[in-house]
């Protein structure tokens, strides 16, 4: 029992058993979400959040921490409701132009040696200030392609937890299990090495902010597929709700200790605290402190794991 | 008692012979509300008006439940989840004071799929298949040109209007312009931005006042006639007819011009109680009656007669309000 209980094992199964507590929660609360409707509608509104805390986790993986990202997903959601709607060959232009925004941003921070949150912090009202350009008024619609995937009800197993399962994995495999991989990370966990093993450092920040900047995009287009319209701030508490979720997903501070799987399941323990606490008929004015209560209670219990590791 | 008793036995055979019939029984219905924000005293007027109406129609065993959630913060990602957790709650009717018009149309439109019935009030979505009760917000603006071409001949007129670049704001005054455009006796001399409150429009009225004629009235948007009466007093300039916005402070000040010199004005704004406008359509539409998708919210205005009335039952720092019955509700509805 004590062999397979170790403090590493136990960091891994932590987040799953968080989510599995509050699933099993949930199903006592309100039998009804235990069904393929019930988890369909539970679960949607956390893809675009997953995917968001996956974009999250490339930027916490090098080191730093993205403060714009609600803002980004708003923009990406604008123009996915506007111009790729209209006129998608723009649009999926504008939507590149998104991603290489992200990465010239990470080579900014790099190569000026730059405090991502600084940087980050003024670039939230950049994008913001375009959202607000191209969509001025709450509106736009979805794209029928992207409304019709979002809203895909295949045999058996609902969507949302496709989508999870899909996304958790093929980052895991791109980032946990490839050579490439290895060395992003470890560009996070130890800069020096990887710089004197002769890989370029500036390559990795702009790759890592690119893919934040991918997945930003993809969590904005999921977001108006589930939504239909899109507004200048539709996404604004995903900024928070990405760094929590990547952290209660197993991240940390420090770069390069990040888990895929971890950050996805983070994302919908998150979600899914949102509908724990309304099925509890809780007062709204104290929801969100319990929410925080919620995350003080998982990082709590992740530091007595540290504890246990340093102690053995 | 035994006559209602029999009715009662009468109406649930009925009900069960025929499940289409119109005269269902809404007492195992739950309604649910889904507001966006509670920050401001028209907010929490609206909320206790629900809690009220809501609260007696359960005693009665008119509907089953009625609760009212609040998001925690105003965001169209956070409502949108808490519709659809009222969804997986198992209400039957969800009334929504909507954070964003479009935003919410997704989880809407998965209410409506699993047979729940939405209906927006005052933020109102735009996804067919909700019922709206809109406000006339032009015509708000419209009725008081109408008013004051009632009461006198013509002149110059100033306008108050609300917070710049707000859809609202562009509305009101948008009905108080084509109002003044079909009676050309009036005249619109200047406009001035009171955001709705005292202050602001006291300081604003205040500064455009020397370069302005004889002013025979004011036009309002709500929450500005109490500045604007102070402005032309401090200026030292005639009162002039000055409508009012059903806030407390402005029918305070109505009532001591009015008992002190006779003075003669009018008063409109939107009920916080149009929530339960909202209940009771609801309520309706469980009970199987043809209702129309898209309604309009009646105003509440205040006139020289009933002003003692209202001012009495208006909180100090509140807004006028009324609950509306279901007999109102029904001539809502029949009246559209």
């Amino acid at each position: 029992m004590q062999r397979f209980l170790t403090p590493n094992a136990l960091r891994t199964l932590l987040p799953v058993l968080s989510l599995a507590a509050l699933l099993g929660a949930i199903f006592y609360l309100q039998p009804r979400t235990m069904s393929y409707f019930g988890l369909n509608l539970l679960l949607n509104l956390a893809v675009p959040i997953a995917l968001a805390t996956i974009a999250q986790m490339f930027i916490l993986c090098v080191n730093d921490l993205d403060l714009s990202l609600g803002a980004f997903i708003s923009l990406t959601a604008c123009i996915t409701a506007t111009w790729l709607f209209d006129t998608p060959f723009l649009g999926i232009l504008a939507l590149l132009a998104c991603i290489a925004a992200y990465g010239v941003m990470g080579a900014l921070i790099h190569l000026r040696n730059l405090p991502s949150i600084v940087v980050t912090l003024g670039m939230s009202f950049v994008w913001t200030g375009i959202a607000v350009l191209i969509l001025p008024t709450p509106g736009g619609s979805a794209p029928d392609w992207i409304r019709t995937l979002m809203t895909l009800k295949p045999a058996f197993v609902p969507f949302p937890i496709i989508a999870s399962v899909v996304i958790a994995l093929v980052v895991h495999i791109g980032l946990m299990r490839s050579a490439t991989g290895a060395v992003l990370r470890g560009a996070g966990g130890n800069p020096k090495s990887v710089e004197r093993a002769g890989w370029s450092l500036l390559r990795v920040k702009v790759t890592m902010f690119s893919l934040a900047g991918l997945f930003g995009v993809l969590s904005g287009m999921a977001l108006v597929g589930l939504t239909t319209s899109a507004d200048a701030n539709i996404a604004l508490r995903y900024t928070l709700l990405s760094i929590a979720g990547g952290i209660l997903g197993g991240g940390e501070f420090v770069g390069g200790r990040v888990s895929p799987i971890g950050a996805v399941i983070g994302a919908i323990t998150l979600a899914l605290a949102g509908s724990f606490l309304s099925f509890l008929r809780l007062n709204p004015d104290w929801q969100i402190g319990a929410q925080g209560a919620i995350l003080i209670l998982v990082l709590a219990l992740r530091l007595l794991i540290s504890a246990r590791e340093n102690r053995s | 008692m035994k006559a209602s008793t029999l009715g009662t036995i009468c109406l649930t055979v009925a009900a069960g012979l025929m499940s289409t019939s119109a005269i269902a029984d809404t007492s195992d219905k739950r309604i649910a509300l889904s507001n966006n924000y509670a920050g401001n005293s028209w907010r929490q007027a609206m909320l206790t008006s629900w809690e009220k109406v809501g609260g007696s129609a359960v005693s009665d065993g008119t509907v089953a439940a009625a609760d009212a959630f609040t998001t925690a913060e105003n965001q169209v990602t956070e409502q949108a989840a808490q519709i659809q957790n009222l969804i997986l709650q198992g209400y039957d009717a969800i009334v929504i004071n909507a954070a964003s018009p479009e935003g919410l149309n997704g989880a809407v439109k998965e209410a409506c799929d699993a047979g729940v019935v939405v209906v927006s009030f005052d933020g109102i979505v735009t996804e067919p298949c909700a019922y709206r009760i809109a406000v006339d917000f032009k015509n708000m603006g419209k009725v008081q040109v109408e008013y004051l071409a009632g009461r006198i001949d013509g002149g110059d007129l100033l306008e108050i209007r609300g917070l710049a670049g707000v859809f609202v704001d562009d509305e009101i005054s948008a009905g108080i312009h084509e109002g003044v455009a079909e009676n050309a006796q009036f005249k619109i001399q200047g406009s001035v931005h009171g955001d709705w409150a005292q202050d602001v429009a006291q300081k604003a009225v205040a500064g455009i006042l020397p370069s302005l004629p004889e002013i025979k009235a004011v036009v309002t948007q709500g929450g500005d006639g109490y500045g604007a009466a102070q402005a032309f007093k401090a200026a030292g300039r005639p009162t002039p007819i000055i409508v009012m916005g059903n806030r407390h402070d402005e029918l305070t000040w109505w009532k001591e011009q009015k008992d002190a010199n006779g003075y003669e004005t009018m008063s409109v704004s939107i009920a916080p109680g149009v929530s339960t406008l909202a209940f009771w359509v609801a309520q309706q539409v469980l009970d199987g009656k043809e209702v129309p998708q898209d309604l309009s919210v009646p105003f509440l205005t205040i006139t020289q007669d009933t002003l003692e009335v209202s001012l009495s039952n208006t909180q100090a720092g509140g807004v006028a309000n009324v609950e509306y019955s279901l007999d109102d509700a029904k001539a809502v509805i029949s009246g559209n």
